[in-house]
């Protein structure tokens, strides 16, 4: 069994940094609408505040370590030019996709959104963040703030989904690969 | 939106909302930035060669470096001028959502070419 240090940093974007923050946001709206959209009138306690003052900081680490490491570690394999005359595609992901009108539409349509949308992410749950920690629990006595959080988080849920969504289907039709093999683990011989 | 005409002074004792309200509306602000910085990369070739500040990612790089340093100035501004005030937040929010929703709508390649 072995991956090459290409398709390794895509898991680590992907998988790694982009999958992890979906799940974590999920669980941030879930906590969110609990602590200050219920009929919950409680001030939440110091430890729930600082936990969610953790969690949404380690988020905004993840959501900017994702779009990061997909700008510039992953972003140039995926666009690298070929030489001059090359018939194999398959080190050029964005020009082998380009190669066919069955699957152009995966870069023109799905990267060209995908690499900007993604950056709305960092920036949202940045804000949500920030606001979080600023406020602690006197965020239970600004309902506006709170909206505004709960919008931003959705929509940065939205656009991880979108990323993520054409990350994996642009993968799929053509792999970032190649690089240094590394072997994890040697399989059983029949 | 300037502070004098959205602000009024503190009188209750929670902690004004204007540190929050800067947030909110740069983070709508820094949304509507990369996707037009991202368009008007896309329609000029000058600007275009302009943004590459790092060749390997092209562009994209100058987009979104630029982006972000613009969003954070504009939140630096607006922290420093609101912090000590509360402002109107419905104001502030139906802006800072208005600019969201058209920055996720000019990244959507089909609306951007548009332009």
């Amino acid at each position: 069994m072995e991956i090459t240090m290409r398709s390794l940093w895509t898991l680590i974007h992907g998988m790694g940094f982009g999958a992890l923050y979906l799940l974590a946001c999920s669980g941030a709206l879930v906590e969110l609408y609990r602590r200050y959209c219920t009929h919950n009138q409680a001030l939440p306690t110091e430890r729930d505040e600082k936990f969610l003052r953790i969690y949404l900081t380690a988020m905004a680490a993840l959501a900017w370590l994702a779009v990061l490491t997909g700008a510039y570690i992953i972003y140039p394999w995926y666009r690298a030019a070929p030489p001059p005359g090359t018939a194999n595609l398959a080190a050029f992901p964005q020009r082998l996709l380009m190669a066919s009108p069955t699957t152009s539409g995966w870069h023109s349509i799905g990267m060209e959104w995908k690499e900007h949308i993604a950056w709305i992410v960092p920036i949202s749950i940045t804000m949500a963040a920030a606001v979080a920690l600023q406020y602690g629990r006197d965020l239970k006595n600004h309902p506006q703030l709170r909206a505004a959080v709960l919008v931003f988080v959705w929509t940065s849920l939205l656009a991880a989904g979108v990323a993520g969504f054409f990350g994996a289907m642009i993968n799929k039709n053509a792999p970032v690969d190649g690089g240094p093999v590394i072997h994890i683990v040697q399989g059983e011989q029949k | 939106m300037s502070a004098p005409n959205a602000s009024t002074s503190v009188s209750s004792a929670t902690r004004p909302n204007g540190a929050g309200a800067a947030a909110i509306l740069a983070a709508g602000v820094g949304a509507f930035l990369i996707a037009v910085i991202a368009i008007l990369a896309d329609q000029s070739a000058a600007i275009k060669r302009l943004m590459i500040f790092w060749k390997p990612t092209g562009p994209l790089s100058g987009v979104t470096t630029c982006a972000i340093v613009l969003w954070l100035a504009v939140w630096a501004i607006l922290h420093a001028r609101w912090r000590h005030h509360t402002v109107a937040l419905s104001r502030v929010n139906a802006v800072a959502f208005v600019l969201l929703i058209l920055g996720l709508l000019l990244t959507f390649p089909p609306i951007a070419d548009l332009f």
